[in-house]
């Protein structure tokens, strides 16, 4: 076990566990946006950031990655914190507005402004979708390309993937598109993001079971079951 | 090359070498760098060569090809020695002269370098105001050994200090003596070196511990961990090896740019030379000690020198920086204990145990000790690699060594520490260059880079500049990092363009918090460092830009305008270079302007011989 204080409380967490699993367990929220209990952290959207250590030396760190270290000191909420936190919601509004689950953060954070240039990305790369494909598909089909401006995700030099099985895994997780809550007659949907998207099964011969499809509940599935 | 079974074979080779030396010879030492050969260094030494032979003076005097002494604006240089007479910008013409002259034990008087101060010739390098104040106790040793032979660096001293770490059969000693030298890490942040090594000595995670030299070095405009790994390979090769006997580490690894093929090629001759000799392998010099380097070509990107990212480019894997803890010095290249040093502290340590660690201590200041080598570029006379000791204070470098500012204007601000560092302005030109004092005053000391600026340099494009280069070069892992660059340069852009209003600073000072707060690694922790301290320092310059519209320094190109004023006699140059045939007027009458069509390319100022054309 690991002795820390958490916002003043003194705290014995298992080895090994991160800073927000140790803080959740405990009962602090922390808002998350690249985080998935089913996925290895990875530290993408920085909205999870949380205070440690005391005086000049306290720094913030994202708490989905940082592991708990004995007589460690975390605040998850000092002013500090709150602050950044809002400027990530902030710029995370003014480039994907779209989204539901940022609009959801924004509103729950009581982002009142937005002083950047509006944007429309369809991606934050907050590489949820990497991860699922890899390690809970074990398909490997897409991953991060360029860095900088120039970053983005597909499959290698934009070729139609051997490997990728259209799970729709990655669909799933994306807090962006959120295509899952959409429906594919443009004239029905809330956000037309996936009109041309077909849900992975259609027009496919093999079956998919459950454990294959992520995409529950799935719009091809009802339709089929009429 | 035999290989050295033990130190009594090593000592009795470096005896004869030394023995064998005649230092009366003159020698021609041509300064063969990177900067040098593009300066036309290759062709000096063919003709030096050819020159020799042809007057069979082969005997009398010699010839020694080496790195990069420094003195780049000056290049291609000729230095003598024993004399120690320096000529610049050797033309190929003026070669056989040179060559003549040593082997009659003369001098070239009208080739000499002349000081712009007194305009007097000076002949020694060593009166030469550039190298004058300088203590170039790592960069100076690039005059003495040609870095393709390993035995002129045996005979100068070299691996001497290895020697005599093996002879004394003490790991502990070694680290204690680099801790008692104060060494700081000389690739960024300044982290105590002997401390790093301490730590990895105790690591028990496995048996097999890695060594790194990181030469990866990507801030545009620095060369210093060039000219080291060019110039004297088997000092760092040597800093190494004593590293690995302190820390138990079983195999290096010296990470260098693909970009640098000269460096490369050196390294790789070095590495082959010294496993030859038995300086790498199993058992060297008959001790417990086996080690082996490998070289590993950088993939290009800034952030592969960030230590983590750099340790995943090693193994193959994209360059990305992941979280630590774990540390490196736990978890490094396969999940083994690693410690990596920088190129210029690597060739720091065979000094410290020449010199001891006391002897060492005494160069520089409390906390910062020994000297650092800086790439001084920008609006000083004198551009090249200064070595000096730490805390020296910025206005010597600059108006010493640099010798002053180029033109009439006056200097501004110093940038130091890469493109992550920070704008220190003139009025604090007394403050030392340490570690500390640079940190205090909101810049970094980096790798060392040191960009001179002027009144005609204008800070909100130096801003500007620097986020344009670390938003492509930010990974793009953490979100604030790669959006906040982004949008901090979005600003930058729209002021620079007249088109922000004053609530965009104050944004403009959030949003750089929280990028400095909440990224992971140092790039994104340092990235707002250049729009911070020039908001500290050069705020009413901002102001400036987005109240009145104009860039005061006349380098935005939204916010000027050219015009020409009654000084000018219409002598037709200006409209002659105008590329849109802006300029209007007829010979011996003042010329006029047209707003509409000039593009601000400036190429009128350039021209004009009276000052007649106006930016404001
Ligand atoms: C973005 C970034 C770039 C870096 N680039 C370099 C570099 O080019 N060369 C270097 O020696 N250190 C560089 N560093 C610092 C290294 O991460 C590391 O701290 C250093 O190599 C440690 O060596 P030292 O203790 O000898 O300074 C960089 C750090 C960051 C965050
Ligand atoms: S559909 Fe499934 S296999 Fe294809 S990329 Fe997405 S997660 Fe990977
Ligand atoms: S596509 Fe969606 S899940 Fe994948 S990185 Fe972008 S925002 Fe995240
Ligand atoms: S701070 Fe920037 S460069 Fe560093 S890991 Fe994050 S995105 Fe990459
Ligand atoms: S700045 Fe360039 S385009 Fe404008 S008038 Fe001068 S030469 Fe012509
Ligand atoms: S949830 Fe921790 S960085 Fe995204």
């Amino acid at each position: 076990m690991v002795n820390l204080t958490i916002n003043g409380l003194k705290v014995a967490v298992q080895d090994g566990s991160s800073i927000l699993e140790a803080a959740k367990f405990l009962g602090f929220p922390i808002p998350t946006l690249c985080h998935n209990d089913g996925l290895h952290p990875y530290g993408a959207c920085r909205l999870c950031v949380v205070e440690i250590g005391e005086g000049p030396r306290a720094r913030m760190v994202s708490s989905c990655t940082h592991p708990v270290q004995e007589g460690m000191k975390v605040r998850t909420a000092s002013s500090r914190v709150v602050k950044a936190r809002k400027m990530v919601l902030e710029l995370l509004l003014a480039s994907c507005p779209q989204s539901k689950v940022i609009q959801d953060l924004a509103s729950a954070h009581n982002i009142r402004q937005q002083r950047f240039k509006q944007e429309h990305e369809q991606c934050i790369m907050c590489g949820l979708c990497v991860r699922m494909c890899k390690e809970q598909m074990v398909a490997k089909a897409i991953s991060f390309r360029g860095r900088g401006e120039r970053r983005s995700i597909g499959t290698p030099f934009d070729a139609k993937s051997e490997v990728c099985r259209q799970c729709g895994g990655c669909i799933y997780v994306c807090p962006a598109c959120q295509l899952r809550c959409t429906y594919s007659d443009p004239s029905k949907v809330i956000c037309g993001g996936c009109a041309n998207l077909t849900p992975p099964c259609v027009g496919k011969n093999e079956s998919f079971d459950d454990m294959m499809c992520y995409m529950s509940p799935c719009v091809a599935c009802e339709i089929k079951k009429d | 090359m035999d290989r050295l079974k033990n130190y009594s074979d090593f000592k009795a080779l470096q005896d004869r070498l030394i023995a064998d030396q005649a230092p009366n010879i003159p020698t021609i030492v041509i300064s063969a760098g990177t900067c040098g050969q593009a300066s036309g260094a290759n062709e000096l030494i063919r003709i030096a060569k050819r020159e020799l032979l042809d007057n069979e003076l082969s005997d009398r005097v010699r010839l020694r090809i080496t790195g990069c002494h420094g003195f780049c604006e000056q290049e291609a240089s000729v230095l003598v020695e024993p004399a120690g007479t320096f000529y610049p910008k050797v033309q190929q013409k003026d070669m056989p002269r040179v060559v003549c002259s040593v082997a009659r034990g003369e001098v070239v008087e009208d080739l000499l370098y002349v000081d712009p101060a007194s305009g007097r010739r000076l002949e020694k390098q060593s009166e030469i105001p550039f190298f004058k104040t300088q203590c170039r106790t790592i960069l100076g040793r690039n005059e003495k050994v040609d870095p393709i032979r390993v035995f002129q660096y045996i005979e100068n001293g070299g691996y001497a200090s290895l020697g005599k770490v093996l002879e004394r059969g003490d790991p502990q000693w070694v680290i204690e003596e680099i801790k008692a030298s104060g060494l700081r890490g000389r690739g960024g942040a300044g982290f105590p070196t002997g401390l790093k090594w301490e730590y990895l000595a105790r690591q028990q995670n496995g048996t097999w511990k890695y060594l790194i030299c990181n030469a990866d070095e990507g801030d545009p405009g620095a060369y210093m961990d060039r000219a080291v790994l060019e110039g004297n390979p088997h000092s760092v090769i040597e800093g190494m090896l004593i590293g690995a006997y302190a820390t138990g580490a079983k195999e290096g690894v010296i990470y260098v740019r693909a970009e640098y093929p000269l460096a490369v090629k050196h390294c790789v001759i070095a590495l082959r030379q010294a496993r030859e000799l038995g300086f790498l392998g199993e058992n060297i010099l008959g001790s417990r000690l086996s080690f082996n380097i490998r070289l590993v070509k950088g993939a290009g990107a800034f952030v592969c020198g960030e230590e983590t990212a750099l340790m995943r480019s090693c193994e193959g894997r994209v360059g990305e920086p992941r979280q630590r803890p774990p540390f490196p010095i736990e978890r490094g290249i396969d999940g083994k204990p690693t410690a990596i040093n920088n190129v210029e502290t690597w060739a720091n340590v065979p000094v410290i145990l020449r010199q001891g660690a006391r002897a060492f201590a005494k160069t520089g200041t409390e906390k910062s000790t020994g000297t650092k080598i800086f790439s001084l570029v920008g609006k000083v006379r004198n551009t090249g690699l200064v070595e000096v000791p730490m805390g020296m204070p910025i206005w010597e470098i600059v108006n010493t060594i640099g010798g002053g500012p180029i033109g009439k204007k006056k200097l501004k601000a110093v940038q130091t520490g890469g493109p992550s560092g920070g704008c220190i302005p003139a009025r604090l030109f007394d403050l030392p260059i340490d570690y500390d004092s640079l940190a205090d005053a909101g810049s970094i000391m980096g790798s060392g880079g040191m960009i001179v600026m002027d009144e005609s340099t204008c800070m909100v494009d130096v801003a500007r500049y620097f986020m344009n280069f670390l938003k492509d070069e930010s990974c793009g892992k953490c979100f604030t990092c790669r959006k906040g660059t982004q949008r901090m340069f979005e600003i930058l852009d729209d002021i620079s363009k007249g088109l922000a209003r004053m609530d965009h600073l104050d944004l403009l000072e959030e949003l750089a918090t929280t990028v400095r707060d909440t990224s992971m690694c140092g790039l994104g922790q340092t990235a707002p460092n250049p729009v911070l301290s020039t908001l500290k320092y050069f705020r009413d310059e901002y102001v400036k830009h987005i109240e009145d519209k104009k860039c005061p320094a006349g380098v935005c190109k939204s916010l000027i305008t050219y015009s020409i004023n009654d000084k000018c006699t219409g002598c037709n140059l200006c409209s002659k270079s105008c590329p849109v045939d802006a300029i209007a007027g007829d010979r011996k009458v003042r010329h006029v302007i047209e707003p509409g069509k000039c593009i601000k390319c400036g190429v009128c100022v350039t021209v004009c011989k009276l000052d007649a054309v106006e930016v404001r």
